[in-house]
């Protein structure tokens, strides 16, 4: 049976989230109905996709009469990240977990979500996650509404400040943990590095956003698995007293 | 129109498949201590890839955003949560974006 309390757990887990999907997908849904599409599409793309980057990008190429092979590929590729939050968070399912539910909970798999999810110290439940789902899903989806329906009254002086909130997020979830294990701070260092590597050094400037993550992700964790294996208990050992 | 929500489905089905696939596929615990250590490295390594550099252009102007993201990276070092961590880095955007 589902948790009502676990549910009401990952609902309160959400909230900030949906707060800071607002702004941002205001702006895709100026963009969107600015690009000629109609104000109930781009709610549709909201809640069928997703996204950030990657409904952006389909949508622009949308906009521009793209072909499907092109569109489909480079949602691929923007996207392609979630893959290893995917198997990251299936680790931390329990095994009896049923299928019908995994279905469900792999909807929802967005940066945001996926980084409170597996910064939890307990087990990840589908009530849990549905709650954790649900209101960052209202959230994207009413911005999107707002910023269709009413087409830009946001001062931007004030879209811009909210701008910076899902990033500092993700500095309040990884910041506590790097200040109490220098493993897991090197592998924050390790993988900021790689991603200005591939962001700022001209030759490779052919890697999009979704893949700078990926890579940077992959050469972080590897060095530092190879580096500091975790022990029995899931932690990294040496460093904790940093 | 059809030709729009057409791709919209697809974008939708092409996500949907990324995220679902590995929960589905990996039902048992993976044994090996070498892919266990590097899946408990991923979530930092995503996250801290996902924030830096990109939180310098997230306000449109890079000087209110590196005062907001110092704002942030404190607040956090206090140990403040998610929702005071967010609204004192948009505070200090806001305020530094009115001089700036």
């Amino acid at each position: 049976m589902l948790s009502w309390k676990q549910f009401r757990h990952g609902v309160i887990k959400g909230f900030p989230v949906c707060l800071g999907y607002i702004p941002v997908s205001f702006t895709f849904g100026i963009m969107a109905v600015q690009s000629g599409l109609p104000v109930w599409l781009a709610i549709f793309i909201s809640i069928s996709n997703l996204t950030s980057a990657g409904q952006f990008a389909g949508t622009k190429l949308l906009a521009a009469g793209a072909g499907f092979l092109e569109v489909g590929l480079t949602t691929l590729v923007i996207n392609l990240r979630y893959m290893l939050m995917s198997l990251a968070l299936s680790q931390r399912v329990d095994t009896k977990v049923s299928m019908g539910h995994r279905l469900l909970m792999g909807y929802g798999i967005t940066d945001e979500i996926f980084a409170i999810a597996i910064t939890e110290t307990e087990e990840i439940t589908p009530a849990y996650m549905y709650g954790l789902i649900i209101t960052p899903v209202f959230g994207w989806t009413l911005g999107t509404a707002l910023g269709a329906l009413t087409n830009g009254i946001l001062p931007a002086s004030l879209s811009n400040a909210m701008g910076i909130a899902l990033y500092a997020m993700f500095i309040a979830i990884i910041i506590p943990p790097a200040k109490q294990s220098m493993p897991v701070l090197a592998t924050i260092v390790i993988a900021i590095v790689v991603t200005c590597i591939l962001r700022y050094i001209p030759i490779f400037s052919f890697i999009s956003s979704g893949f700078q993550v990926i890579l940077a992700t992959i050469v972080a964790a590897v060095i530092m698995a190879a580096l500091v294996p975790i022990t029995e208990d899931g932690t990294a050992e040496r460093g904790q007293q940093a | 129109m059809s030709y729009a929500v057409t791709g919209v489905i697809l974008m939708a089905v092409v996500t949907y498949i990324i995220r679902v696939l590995p929960i589905t596929v990996f039902k048992k615990q993976i044994e090996s201590r070498y892919i266990r250590s590097f899946l408990y490295y991923v979530p930092y390594a995503v996250i801290a890839s996902l924030t830096f550099p990109g939180i310098f252009y997230a306000t449109g102007n890079v000087m209110t955003a590196v005062l907001g993201t110092a704002a942030a990276i404190l607040l956090a070092l206090f140990r403040q949560g998610l929702v005071v961590v967010a609204i004192g880095a948009i505070l200090v955007v806001y305020i530094s974006g009115l001089f700036l």
